[in-house]
């Protein structure tokens, strides 16, 4: 498979502020890719580098194979984006911008067009300030996806919509995987991008703290257990990645490193199972770890090796 | 349920459309902390230091008194700078820059107001503060109040730095430039009733200004005491009817108090009755599909409305100059001991074209200023975000800038044939040397296009920087030569190199070097806005 977009070691500095700090990111072509992380850990300054809008301080990003600020122009024939904050003019219609935009990408096709305005019932002859947000974002999002283009990049495209237009949302994200383009999708939503995404990035202050499928992330996090057992359970609490081990008579609950699960359950058959409930991590779970992380931890220089480490 | 209901009843009926109007001056007042002492600062300066550059060019009473009997029995030199009432150095004061300092003091509080006003209900930050303790009628209060501060601080600087030269005359010159001042505030204020967009009320708020400035000076010309109705019906005129240092009409400031009272009580009905964020003039619906297919056309559709609007001002103020003219050589014809004096000044046909040259330096000086607001649209669209999704696309950031240039360079070539449409028009003229006369302006005007697209290019930081440019050409031009500035503050202005037509000798170095200098400065702009990062 070729890559849409990658990026490594990809610094940005803004005066004394380092967005950026090495970050690495790599998207399949035709897959659709989640991009996670906590306001200000550089989601946006990422994708304005690659769309040639800031030039990075150091590091590689490449495009559909090329380099965005050098063949800007050439590859955003390629490429629709869509900001999280949309901003129109006030003289403008809806319809006027979606056109414009098309126009000035590889082209639109007018029958998915209209298709896309009724799907997202949008009213295409309002001008530019009467739009409500959700509107606005509504504008971007059809232009994006009636464009054709390989690769779109959306930015928080979502904010502002409302249940069932995220719905609709979802339905073209489907449809655009199933052409085969490639979706770079930067989301604060989860159910959204456990339901879209075939792999994720989560990138903390400027660096990339894990990449790969959600299954590969589970793997990383803990699964919860409850059992209750035939026998007193015996040496679990010695046992490596075991956390949280609540013990009252033959129930117990735990949670353990996913990687370390063999171990465990090895021990609690040896005392006999009753019953054994096993919940997978959510993804909430495993974001929220990162985003907590985020709060307490403050030295640099031990989120680059873990970034490592995980990556690895 | 009792204490919430009381809490309620504690400020019972409509007594709190104000509240909050305290907080949001001072929040004003914060934010145009480094705007607000520069316009007063700069303008208080600027007439403060007026009556010692008199001194050193009218040393003797003899000759102040000459200048005075000149204004008095030349019609188109008092077009130009308004008769005069008292030849002493504050009567001259009054009668040299007072006119301007109005101007300047109308442009400061339509701006005051508007950004305080629809600007802020534009961009949405009105929401906001709208759903605190805030009056209905409290953010229109406060802009018109911290107008009122700005106004007040220069009418106190005016009368202090004056009061040496008398200070009757001093307060009533201070107070007659604030009265404009407050005039035009509660005139923005209106018209930011009116329109949706902010930069739409400065426009119409400024062309306003424009005319009471050009009916000021179509009375003057028309009598020698101000008498004319031209005069009385622009307030920029009632600043000069109020004889600042000679025998004041302190009346005339009855006229002031009047119409901003007025127009403020009409602004607060207007906004009374109107919900936020909407307009008087609504907003139609656009086409469902557009023709728009490139950079450039966008920018087009989205310079037209400002484009038409300076090219029907030029166009009438071209033809209302040219009028003024033609009345001046007629009056000039029609008495014999006025022609002599004239034509011992160098001949009628030499006056009138000193005074067309005047005229059409003055367009271009004005044009100058909308090149750069044409070539700081690259600015707006950046700052706003509005950049961002068109760069995205394939458009390359040279095509996307050189849209926005075009007509910004383009236009001024325009609007400059329309002046002198106007103007030979007006006057009656043969059109080719009056065309030609505005064409020789365009180096000039272009050279601040170029700064301004230099300046932005380097770093959207820079960008405003070019209307310091842009008003110190105008202050040069307009009020340098009464200033007795040395030639070489004087050169710093691209207009003052330029050959003085129709009349003077015809030289091509200067122009072709001020191309040149334009030029340059665009495509260093342009270098730089294609290395730089994209504001964000």
């Amino acid at each position: 498979m070729t890559k849409a977009i990658t990026v490594s070691g990809l610094h940005k500095s803004f005066g004394s502020t380092h967005a950026l700090a090495g970050l690495d990111l790599e998207v399949e072509a035709g897959e659709v890719h989640g991009f996670l992380g906590p306001n200000g850990a550089g989601k946006s300054t990422t994708i304005r580098v690659l769309l040639g809008l800031l030039r990075a301080d150091s590091g590689a990003a490449q495009l559909l194979g090329r380099d965005p600020w050098a063949d800007a122009v050439e590859l955003h024939r390629h490429v629709a984006y869509v900001p999280g904050d949309v901003t129109l003019w006030r003289n403008l219609s809806g319809g006027e911008v979606i056109d414009l935009y098309g126009r000035l990408r590889g082209g639109l096709d007018p029958a998915r067009r209209a298709d896309l305005i009724e799907r997202f019932e949008l009213d295409p002859t309002k001008k530019g300030r009467t739009y409500s947000k959700g509107n606005r974002q509504k504008v971007a999002l059809v232009a994006a996806f009636a464009s054709d283009v390989d690769l779109l990049i959306l930015d928080e495209p979502t904010s502002g919509l409302d249940p069932l237009m995220e719905e609709v949302f979802q339905g073209c994200v489907e449809e655009e995987r199933a052409r085969g383009r490639t979706v770079l999708l930067s989301s604060h939503i989860l159910s959204e991008v456990e339901e879209l995404c075939d792999r994720v990035s989560i990138i903390r202050k400027g660096v990339t703290v894990e990449t790969g499928s959600l299954a590969d992330l589970r793997h990383l996090t803990r699964t919860s257990i409850t059992a209750e057992l035939a026998g007193p359970p015996d040496g679990l609490a010695h046992l490596p990645g075991v956390h949280d081990l609540d013990v009252q008579g033959l129930r117990v609950k735990l949670q353990v490193d996913t990687d370390k699960l063999d171990a465990v359950l090895r021990s609690l058959t040896a005392s006999g199972v009753r019953s054994l409930t096993s919940t997978p991590p959510t993804l909430e779970e495993l974001f929220l770890r990162h985003y907590q992380d985020d709060a307490t931890e403050t030295a640099p220089t031990s989120t680059s090796t873990s970034a490592k480490a995980v990556t690895r | 349920m009792t204490t919430a209901t009381a809490r309620f009843a504690t400020r019972p009926g409509g007594s709190r459309q104000l509240a909050g109007t305290a907080t949001l001056l001072r929040f004003a007042l914060r934010r145009d902390r480094l705007m607000m002492p520069l316009w007063v600062g700069v303008i208080g300066l600027l007439v403060v230091s007026m009556p010692n550059s008199l001194k050193s060019i009218y040393g003797t009473a003899a000759e102040r008194a000459d200048v005075a009997r000149q204004m008095l029995t030349n019609s188109s030199l008092r077009a130009t700078y308004g008769p005069v009432f008292s030849d002493t150095l504050g009567g001259l004061t009054a009668w040299r820059i007072g006119g301007y300092a109005g101007v300047f003091a109308a442009i400061m509080s339509l701006l005051i107001v508007v950004r305080h006003t629809r600007d802020e209900e534009e961009t949405g930050r009105q929401e906001l503060i709208s759903s605190a303790m805030v009056g209905r009628r409290a953010p229109l209060t406060a802009a018109l109040l911290a107008a009122l501060v700005a106004n007040g601080a220069l009418a106190l600087l005016i009368a202090g730095g004056l009061a040496g030269q008398g200070g009757p005359g001093a307060l009533a010159l201070g107070l007659a430039v604030a009265g404009v001042g407050m005039v035009f505030a509660t005139m923005a204020a209106i018209v930011a009733q009116l329109t949706e967009s902010a930069r739409l009320a400065k426009g119409l708020t400024g062309g306003l200004l424009g005319a009471a400035f050009v009916l000021k000076a179509a009375g003057d010309s028309a009598t020698a005491d101000g008498s004319s109705v031209l005069t009385w019906i622009s307030p920029v005129g009632w600043l000069e009817e109020l004889r600042s240092f000679a025998d004041e009409r302190w009346w005339v400031l009855l006229l002031f108090a009047a119409a901003a009272l007025v127009q403020g009580a009409v602004a607060y009905e207007l906004a009374g009755r109107r919900d936020i964020g909407m307009s008087f003039l609504p907003t139609r619906p656009g086409p469902a599909t557009g023709r728009l297919r490139t950079a450039g056309a966008l920018a087009l559709r989205l310079q037209r409305g400002a484009l038409l609007g300076w090219s029907l001002g030029f166009l009438a103020a071209g033809a209302a100059f040219g009028g003024i003219t033609k009345g001046a050589s007629d009056l000039v014809g029609d008495n014999d001991k006025t022609r002599e004096i004239i034509e011992r000044m160098g001949g009628q046909s030499g006056i009138t074209d000193a005074f067309l040259a005047t005229m059409v330096n003055m367009l271009g000086m004005v044009a100058a200023l909308y090149i750069v607001s044409s070539v700081l649209r690259l600015h707006g669209e950046e700052t706003s975000q509005r950049a961002e999704p068109v760069l995205a696309n394939a458009v390359g950031r040279l095509r996307w800038a050189l849209g926005h240039l075009t007509i910004a360079f383009g236009g001024s070539v325009l609007i400059m044939l329309l002046g002198g449409f106007g103007l030979a028009l007006g006057y009656g003229a043969e059109l080719g040397p009056i065309l030609g006369a505005c064409l020789v302006q365009l180096p000039a005007i272009w050279t601040l296009g170029g700064l301004a697209a230099l300046l932005y290019g380097l770093s959207p930081l820079l960008a405003p920087g070019a209307w310091g440019a842009a008003g110190l050409a105008l202050l040069l031009g307009w009020i340098g030569p009464a200033l007795n500035i040395p030639q070489t503050v004087m050169d710093l202005s691209p207009f003052g190199h330029l050959p003085k037509l129709p009349g003077g000798d015809m030289a091509w170095t200067p122009l072709l070097v001020l191309t040149g200098i334009a030029a340059a400065a665009t495509a260093t702009g342009l270098a730089g806005l294609r290395r730089r990062d994209l504001s964000t």
